[in-house]
């Protein structure tokens, strides 16, 4: 019994032995290279292949490994640099890493060159060369080398001069001091200004588009010639409203929407604006139609007729009695205006005459 | 969403002024409030300003409905009024026709209304003139189509078609699922 657990603490402690010295030597068949400068070891031993395979707890144990190890390979070598210890005796072990042999790509693409400013411009224009200006100006004050701007300049603390002259040809009431102060904040506000349109037209040539070719080459496509046309007949002082068109050009109108199809009202505009043009829009719509209403007259004309159909009825019934009274009345008008009463009541509906005998 | 288009403006007023005539002003310049029209989906909308500026910050594949649907545009632009917009045109009618109980179900199941069934109906309306269809207790049932003027009316015989459907609440219930 005894004799058989001994045994399994020395398998045990010989095994835990193996791991140790495992943990620090490493077997490869190839060497690794390394750029201790960027911390990279490049293994190019060919790994597992079938051990690789296929997903699965063996492949994670397999890359683990093999990491591992590499990573056991890279810091035996960091710690054969040669070190100190930085920030004094008690102070951490740095290594001293050598110069990164590996170049990397870069990261951001490379600056492009800023287009020149105003200034530049207009010097390179005249030929104006940059003077070389010495940063120390002799002060005859003083009677010594003095900066040109800054701390003790050369001409004088600006915060202590007690005299301004006034100018001839100048307002005798005004306040010189202020003059100056508000001179200087206006000559600093012009730079500041200047400068930053500067910065400006930088960031817009950046991002602005190659424009096209605007004289013919001879390697235009037919839209891109179209284009450029296009652009040729906007690009007169009247943009283009008085330029006679090219034999086969169409006549194509400029759409405000410049290229999209369709361009909507916003979502939110003026909500009052829109109520008065939809008023506007009934109002028109209504003003439309026609004061005549066909079916309204044909409907009245029908009415008419049945009411005299109604009546002719009733008439033939009654004769005799109304006959009499009928001539009693016909003495006082005569018969021809009694026939025209008739007549006129006969033809279509003129509104007044039927308007007379039924309500609408 | 979006407002309408003037042409768009134009279908819509035209179908409304069928049923309700000049009162469109009436829903357009409201002493209450700011109303406006917009579209969502091809469908017109009808809501305050209010409820406008809460449903702008909503995402437009979110949006479901707003406001109140008065109808939609089919696929070739022409305007389909919708029963959800009978609120709206119930109190403003012009031409109103007023359906006895006993057809009032049959309406509302989404048949025509028959001379049988008809109970009054507004002076001189003219054929195929948009009204309003009441039950004889003046409660809004639905709104359709004149199909004859009041003379005519008068002298069909019961079993003709008076009023043609076009849309009623029993949509509610039975369009339960597409009704905006």
């Amino acid at each position: 019994m005894a004799a058989v657990r001994v045994e399994e603490v020395l398998a045990a402690a010989e095994e835990q032995e193996a791991e140790k010295q495992r943990s620090i030597t490493v077997e490869k068949e190839l060497e690794l290279e390394f750029d201790l400068g960027n911390l990279l070891a490049l293994d190019r031993n060919p790994p597992a292949a079938a051990g690789l395979r296929g997903a699965g707890p063996r492949r994670e144990a397999l890359l683990r490994a093999l990491a591992r190890d590499n990573t056991q390979l890279l810091v035996a070598r960091l710690w054969e640099l040669p070190a100190e210890r930085a920030g004094g005796a008690g102070g951490p072990l740095v290594a001293r890493l050598p110069e990164p042999a590996f170049r990397l790509p870069r990261e951001k693409p490379p600056p492009r060159p800023r287009p020149p400013t105003r200034w530049e411009q207009f010097a390179r224009l005249k030929g104006i060369r940059r003077r070389k200006r010495t940063s120390l100006v002799w002060d005859e004050q003083a009677k010594e080398w003095r900066r040109r701007w800054g701390y003790r300049r050369a001409g004088g603390d600006p915060a202590r001069a007690w005299l301004a002259e006034v100018p001839e040809g100048a307002d005798p009431e005004e306040d010189q001091f202020a003059r100056l102060r508000r001179e200087k904040r206006e000559r600093v506000a012009r730079n500041e200004l200047n400068r930053l349109r500067n910065l400006a037209r930088a960031h817009r040539a950046g991002t602005a588009v190659p424009a096209a070719p605007l004289h013919p080459t001879g390697h235009q496509s037919r839209e891109e010639l179209g284009r450029v046309a296009r652009v040729a007949r906007v690009s007169t002082a009247s943009l283009g409203r008085f330029q006679p068109r090219l034999p086969k050009e169409p006549a194509e109108p400029p759409s405000r929407s410049g290229g999209r199809k369709r361009r909507f009202e916003p979502l939110l505009g003026n909500l009052a604006a829109e109520r008065s043009r939809q008023l506007e829009l009934l109002r028109d719509m209504g003003s439309k139609k026609p004061v005549l209403d066909i079916t309204r007259a044909v409907n009245k004309q029908l009415r008419q007729e049945e009411a005299e159909a109604a009546a002719a009825k009733g008439k033939k019934q009654s004769q005799r009695g109304k006959r009499g009274r009928r001539q009693q009345r016909a003495g006082r008008s005569s018969k021809k205006s009694g026939a025209r009463r008739q007549q006129q009541q006969r033809p279509a509906g003129s509104s007044t005459g039927g308007g007379k005998r039924k309500k609408a | 969403m979006r407002p309408l288009t003037e042409a768009e403006t134009r279908a819509v007023f035209e179908k409304l002024g069928r049923y309700i005539g000049e009162n469109i002003q009436l829903l357009v310049d409201r002493p209450d409030g700011t109303y406006c029209f917009r579209l969502h989906r091809d469908r017109v909308y009808y809501l305050s300003e209010k409820l406008l500026k809460v449903a702008v910050s909503i995402p437009r594949d979110n949006l479901v409905a707003l406001g109140t649907c008065f109808g939609k545009f089919t696929k070739t632009q022409k305007f389909r009024l919708s029963v959800t917009a009978l609120d709206f045109l119930a109190p403003y009618a012009k031409y109103k026709v007023w359906v006895k109980p006993g057809s009032e179900q049959s309406f509302l199941y989404g048949n025509h209304v028959l001379k049988s069934g008809l109970g009054r109906i507004t002076e001189n309306t003219a054929q195929y003139q948009g009204v309003v269809v009441y039950s004889m207790a003046d409660v809004p049932l639905g709104f359709g189509v004149a199909a004859k003027s009041t003379q005519e009316c008068r002298k069909v015989d019961p079993m003709a078609i008076v009023v043609f459907h076009q849309a009623d609440v029993g949509e509610y219930v039975r369009n339960e699922d597409t009704l905006a």
